[in-house]
């Protein structure tokens, strides 16, 4: 679905588009320097690239969390502001942490958002049912988070990002605390529920094998400052299965991303 | 029964009796003369009975002050606490003043208030609040300004109101702070309203509580009795700890890590 090419790509705006953008905290140093991207809609774009190099804040900047200092972000062709509160309908931020409130249950947890949204109460039971159950989750609904293993917790995170039907899914390293096979899985029901809805993602993660399975574009930035280095299209085919892991064409992409990663890495500690 | 459930009654109550027997034995080797510094259980039961009417009306009198005094603390801590939590400079400009009323002995401050609003109830529920104001507004404070940066930006994403932010995250996110001050008032309500009914009370009629008690009995040199009046103060303390902690319990035993094994 979500080819980024389409014949009428021409009249749409891009997703998210950055315009030389610069980021410093303060008098800070300067943490983003110059960045240009677009990100057509459907695009999934995986940001990898040695700590310090931005990507976290990229997505605050997206997430208008944080204003830019210098150049532009665009959403949807629509120049964003901290403020702007029409964005926040449409985006959507999955955490490195699950980050649930304790005290909700389940369900609560995912009717968060449309509760601070203002959706009428007669729509969130249907919309958290929805989300609940592209993550599988729906016998789930009436537990606590404490009572959750670590890869179910970060399941009520993302079917809380999700039950807004959000147009830019955000996800700040999501995985990264969990174990291999979890991982595995969370990837690959990740690109289910793609299959399902259109969002365009931005993910944030240390491992380049993830990079290259759920993604058709990895940016790969270089360190203080924070600028885009290199950019890797990844063609391979949808669906992508387990058995994408054993495709040649996908451990190519791996060395290739591995190889951009290390001799960006090897630049910052020279 | 399980044999953990029934080691955690039997111990104490084995750690029970072996006290009453030390009492016992204690009282037994002292000489005639001096055996009316440790009066026997037999006469703190008998002083229970002989003074039972007056130690009940100060017990109820006692409870009134802690209970008003402390219910004030609660709800005055938490409206300042909600305040102190909006800025770091709202905080710096009441702390220091908020640690002086902490550092001013109430001995002192109790003939001041019973010169203003006379000696009784008014005066020991003022000095009850007193005590127990300072742990409640630390501790909630603490609370409300400890939320996790991750579920404050989460708010934050969804543009959510400060009203919202207060309500829905800043307050519950508290609540062990809070419950952790309001045990430690509970522990203090019940002195605070003995001390200051030591010190404020109202000796006129009925008015008096443990505190009147315990200057009439020990002027009196009732030795007896005073041991009962200490068991009262010590059973008063014991009903509002326990009234504090399932109030904790009935909170946070859903979500909370302090509520993890159902055995506690």
């Amino acid at each position: 679905m979500s080819s980024a090419a389409s014949p009428s790509a021409k009249n749409v705006p891009p997703a998210v588009e950055f315009r030389a953008v610069e980021k410093r905290y303060g008098d800070g140093p300067v943490i983003l320097d110059a960045f240009s991207l677009n990100a057509a809609p459907g695009d999934f774009i995986a940001l990898i690239g040695p700590s310090g190099c931005g990507k976290s804040t990229l997505l605050k900047l997206i997430a208008g969390l944080s204003p830019v200092t210098a150049g532009a972000l665009l959403l949807g062709g629509r120049t964003t502001t901290p403020e702007s509160a029409t964005t926040a309908d449409e985006l959507a931020y999955v955490f490195q942490e699950p980050t649930l409130l304790p005290w909700l249950t389940v369900a609560a947890n995912v009717a968060l958002p449309l509760e601070l949204r203002a959706t009428p109460p007669d729509r969130r039971a249907e919309l958290v049912r929805a989300a609940l159950a592209l993550v599988g989750l729906e016998s789930r609904a009436s537990y606590y988070p404490r009572q959750l293993s670590g890869g179910q917790k970060m399941r009520v995170s993302i079917a809380r990002a999700l039950v807004l039907s959000p147009q830019i899914l955000l996800l700040d390293e999501p995985f990264g605390a969990l174990d291999e096979m979890t991982r595995d899985r969370l990837n690959e029901e990740l690109l289910a529920i793609r299959e399902r809805q259109s969002w365009t993602a931005f993910f944030v993660t240390h491992s380049v094998a993830e990079a290259v399975f759920l993604s058709n574009r990895i940016v790969v930035m270089s360190a203080n400052p924070g600028r885009l280095h290199r950019e890797i299209r990844v063609d391979l085919p949808h669906p992508r299965t387990p058995a994408t892991r054993r495709d040649p064409a996908y451990h190519a992409l791996v060395d290739e991303a591995s190889q951009l990663l290390r001799s960006v890495e090897d630049t910052v500690a020279v | 029964m399980p044999p953990r459930r029934f080691l955690t009654i039997l111990l104490p109550a084995v750690a029970g009796a072996l006290f009453v027997a030390i009492w016992i034995f204690v009282r037994a080797s002292l000489s005639e003369d001096f055996r009316f510094l440790l009066p026997a259980p037999t006469e703190v039961l008998a002083a229970f009975r002989d003074h039972g009417d007056e130690l009940w009306r100060a017990t109820l009198n006692t409870a009134a002050g802690a209970t008003l005094g402390f219910l004030a603390a609660v709800v005055v801590s938490f409206l300042l606490s909600l305040l102190l939590s909006l800025s770091p400079l709202v905080r710096v400009t009441f702390y220091p003043y908020l640690m002086l009323l902490q550092m001013t002995p109430i001995i002192v401050f109790a003939p001041i208030l019973v010169l203003w609003v006379g000696a009784g109830l008014k005066s020991v529920t003022i000095i009850t609040f007193l005590i127990c104001f300072f742990p409640l507004a630390v501790n909630t404070t603490q609370g409300l300004v400890s939320t996790d940066r991750n579920l404050v930006e989460l708010f934050q994403l969804y543009r959510a109101t400060k009203l919202q932010e207060i309500r829905r995250l800043r307050i519950p996110a508290a609540l062990p702070y809070f419950f952790t001050g309001l045990r430690i008032a509970a522990t203090l309500a019940p002195i605070g309203a003995l001390v200051g009914d030591y010190t404020a009370g109202s000796s006129a009629g009925d008015g008096g509580g443990l505190g009147f008690q315990t200057i009439i009995y020990s002027s009196q040199a009732k030795y007896p009795a005073l041991f009962a009046t200490a068991a009262v103060c010590c059973a008063l303390g014991f009903v509002f700890v326990a009234g504090v902690l399932s109030l904790s319990w009935f909170s946070l035993r859903k979500w909370h890590d302090s509520y993890d094994r159902a055995d506690t």
